[in-house]
């Protein structure tokens, strides 16, 4: 019987970073599809406001144009964080972390300010089916902006005790993929729910 | 990832332009939605304009001009699954039930 430990085992597993990015590349995929699905239920219902205000008369270009503009920029400082990570610079890292992380929580802000104005001007969550399609499919990337914030902030605090590399489940680049990606739908929502809708 | 694969990433000087041009195409966005005379022509040029924010993120931001060919797949078949299904709803709720 032949010994066990004289078997060459063959490198054939592929690095466990690829292996880790092909797995986010197929969850930001499977997004676009959940993403889509929301935002053709949206544009189905967006005529639908029944008795409650429609989108010319509640939506405010000029703030959600800087919220957007916020989300944007923190694409820029995700990927000087990753640049900078790169370079195995731990401060910079942080520095550009905790700008994102920040970016991302004024947006979610300015969401949570817009949501209240909403409501307040009488458009709820159950006044229409356009309602209701709005608060869902922005919603959920608020929710997408929200869970991003945490992922970043603990991000901030593993680099800030030096337990930050790549070897880790989820690392800069991985995070910076996801926010990325959050920011790549917000280009398409802002388009398509806001811009084209007064 | 290889050193060669490293020295074609970006510098700091070329992420601060690509986020320049950013801005500025979303402030053309804007003027674009309250620019009055522009008829049919304001949907084609926001999706337009939408569409190269969003080419100009995945290619750079998110390294697929860069990275290895597979990753651009995977997102290109999120895209066909997110139009598929984006067309099979506006068709079936839209057209055939009559939403």
């Amino acid at each position: 019987m032949t010994d066990m430990a004289d078997v060459a085992v063959p490198e054939v597993h592929p690095p466990m970073a690829h292996v880790r990015k092909v797995a986010m590349w197929v969850f930001l995929g499977s997004e676009c599809i959940f993403f889509g699905s929301l935002l053709a239920t949206f544009l189905l219902y967006r005529t639908k406001t029944l008795d409650g205000p429609g989108a010319e008369e509640i939506f405010d270009i000029p703030f959600t144009s800087a919220s957007s503009f916020i989300l944007l920029m923190s694409s820029l400082t995700m990927v000087l964080a990753h640049h900078a990570h790169e370079r195995r610079d731990s401060r910079a890292t942080r520095i550009w972390l905790v700008s994102t992380a920040l970016l991302g929580a004024t947006f979610l802000a300015g969401q949570v300010f817009e949501f209240t104005e909403f409501v307040h001007e009488g458009l709820k969550i159950s006044t229409s089916p356009f309602a209701s399609s709005f608060f869902v499919l922005t919603g959920f990337h608020g929710a997408h902006v929200a869970v991003g914030v945490l992922m970043l902030t603990a991000m901030a605090f593993m680099s800030a005790s030096g337990r930050l590399n790549d070897d880790a489940g989820m690392n800069v680049e991985l995070v910076g993929l996801y926010w990325h990606f959050v920011d790549v739908v917000w280009i398409v929502l802002f388009t398509v729910v806001y811009l084209l809708q007064v | 990832m290889t050193t060669a694969e490293h020295a074609s990433h970006p510098t700091p000087r070329q992420y601060w332009m690509v986020g320049g041009i950013l801005a500025v195409i979303t402030a053309i966005e804007v003027a674009v939605a309250y620019i009055e005379g522009l008829g049919g022509w304001v949907a084609p040029i926001l999706i337009g304009l939408a569409a190269m924010k969003f080419t100009i993120v995945a290619r750079w931001f998110m390294h697929l001009k860069f990275d290895k060919p597979l990753y651009s797949r995977f997102l290109v078949m999120g895209l066909i699954g997110a139009l598929a299904m984006f067309t099979v709803v506006l068709f079936t709720f839209g057209i055939l039930v009559g939403n």
